[in-house]
């Protein structure tokens, strides 16, 4: 066992990991941080994804003593301070962006990234970005038209398909 | 997972001693390899990432004027710092996996595994790179010896990839529809000497160069210079996604698109 220390959503954080243990592991089993989510576990459906020193990753395919000194996000430090959904949140609610909601916190997260690297994503580039991010229900449609409306864009017009 | 002891160095002085223990494996940014271990097909006892090894991180320009890349330097930071200098590779880096995957995953992890449906090992192949590790350079014509096979040794690490810097280039990538990995990619790389196209994704023997078609385009670099020119499908990978003649014929396909976008 060795000890990692990292800070997780703004708060000092530590504990015992063995060499195996996967940086998802760490979050949810020490931390009990549960919204991120385990889907496939080989890295293919990015329900696992958080932020890493800024940038979106698969908590799956990263081991928690890598993340030793790291600034980790996750879905549960997105919220604004009062506790109120952000705006991708917020956008992924009004716009029907989910259905069952377990692929929801790796897409929130990972368009967090797009947005934060191109704030004004088209429909292309969005679903692009979406490659590693798989949602088994809404067909995507509604998860794009969250994003672009988080984005500031009129997505008022676009059909649901 | 099997539990194994994790290494984290920080010079790669101290990867070299950790990689001299008996059952050592160097971890980049762990985007194969840890679903490798996960499945148990490695299973490696100690395991010596090298992400924390600040002197192989980063692009640069060498004082010959190649770009030169750190080995534990993700795919995100090549597309993203590389864009300006060799917009070719930038462009390759940037459509690897997902964005992700692009952010751990490193050019030396890529080129270490040698899987024949990488990316990397095409660019590295049609630019005539050097893979510096902890020892030696290796040529790249000498660096990629068949499938998940090269020239490095036990324990040995590439520390930097450097690249001559082509006049034009382009990557294409016919992507497998599952996997998103190339069922076949083209690299074409046009330098003052000659033109450089490496073939990846195809080939049983892993990455390899298409002299045919290399002839062809150092005389005149356009599509319609490989009108006729085709590969033989014999030695081809032939699996549930494309039989050996599709792959074959997607190599003349996609090294025309190659040429066409460089040109």
């Amino acid at each position: 066992m060795v000890q990692v220390k990292m800070t997780v959503n703004g708060k000092a954080a530590s504990g015992d990991v063995e060499g195996r243990t996967l940086l998802v592991q760490f979050l949810r089993e020490n931390l009990h941080l549960t919204g991120t989510h385990v889907g496939c576990d080989t890295s293919q459906c990015g329900a696992c994804v958080v932020h890493v020193n800024g940038n979106a990753i698969k908590a799956c395919t990263m081991l928690a003593a890598e993340a030793e000194g790291a600034e980790v996000l996750t879905i549960e430090g997105v919220a604004n301070d009062d506790g109120s959904l952000n705006t991708v949140q917020q956008a992924f609610q009004d716009h029907h962006g989910l259905q069952c909601g377990f692929c929801t916190p790796g897409m929130v997260m990972t368009a967090t990234a797009l947005l934060k690297e191109n704030p004004n994503p088209t429909e292309a580039e969005i679903r692009d970005y979406l490659e590693g991010n798989i949602c088994r229900c809404t067909g995507y449609h509604n998860i794009v038209k969250a994003i672009m409306a988080a984005a500031g864009q009129d997505v008022s017009r676009i059909a649901a398909e | 997972m099997y539990n194994f002891d994790l290494v984290r160095p920080t010079t790669i002085a101290d990867a070299v001693a950790a990689m001299g223990q008996e059952g050592a494996q160097a971890l980049g940014g762990g985007q194969t390899l840890l679903p490798t271990m996960k499945q148990r097909l490695a299973s490696p006892e100690t395991v010596v990432s090298l992400t924390a090894i600040g002197e192989m991180q980063g692009v640069c320009i060498s004082d010959d004027g190649k770009l030169c890349i750190g080995g534990a330097t993700p795919h995100a930071v090549v597309a993203r710092e590389a864009g300006s200098k060799y917009p070719g590779l930038a462009g390759l880096a940037s459509h690897i996996g997902d964005p992700a995957v692009r952010a751990r995953g490193t050019i030396g992890g890529s080129l270490a595994n040698n899987d024949p449906s990488a990316c990397y090992p095409s660019a590295a192949l049609a630019s005539g790179a050097t893979i510096i590790t902890n020892t030696r350079e290796i040529a790249a014509d000498d660096y990629f010896q068949g499938m998940f096979t090269t020239a490095l040794e036990e324990g040995e690490i590439i520390t930097e990839v450097r690249f001559p810097i082509p006049e034009v280039s382009n990557y294409q990538k016919f992507e497998q529809p599952a996997s998103r990995f190339a069922l076949v990619g083209v690299f074409v790389a046009k330098y003052a000497d000659g033109v450089r196209v490496a073939v990846t994704g195809a080939s049983e023997e892993g990455v390899f160069r298409w002299s045919e078609a290399e002839a062809a385009l150092g005389k005149d670099f356009s599509a319609s210079a490989l009108e006729g020119l085709t590969v033989p499908a014999d030695g081809m990978i032939g699996d549930l996604h494309g039989s050996k003649a599709y792959r074959a014929h997607l190599v003349g396909v996609m090294t025309k698109r190659a040429v066409t976008a460089a040109a």
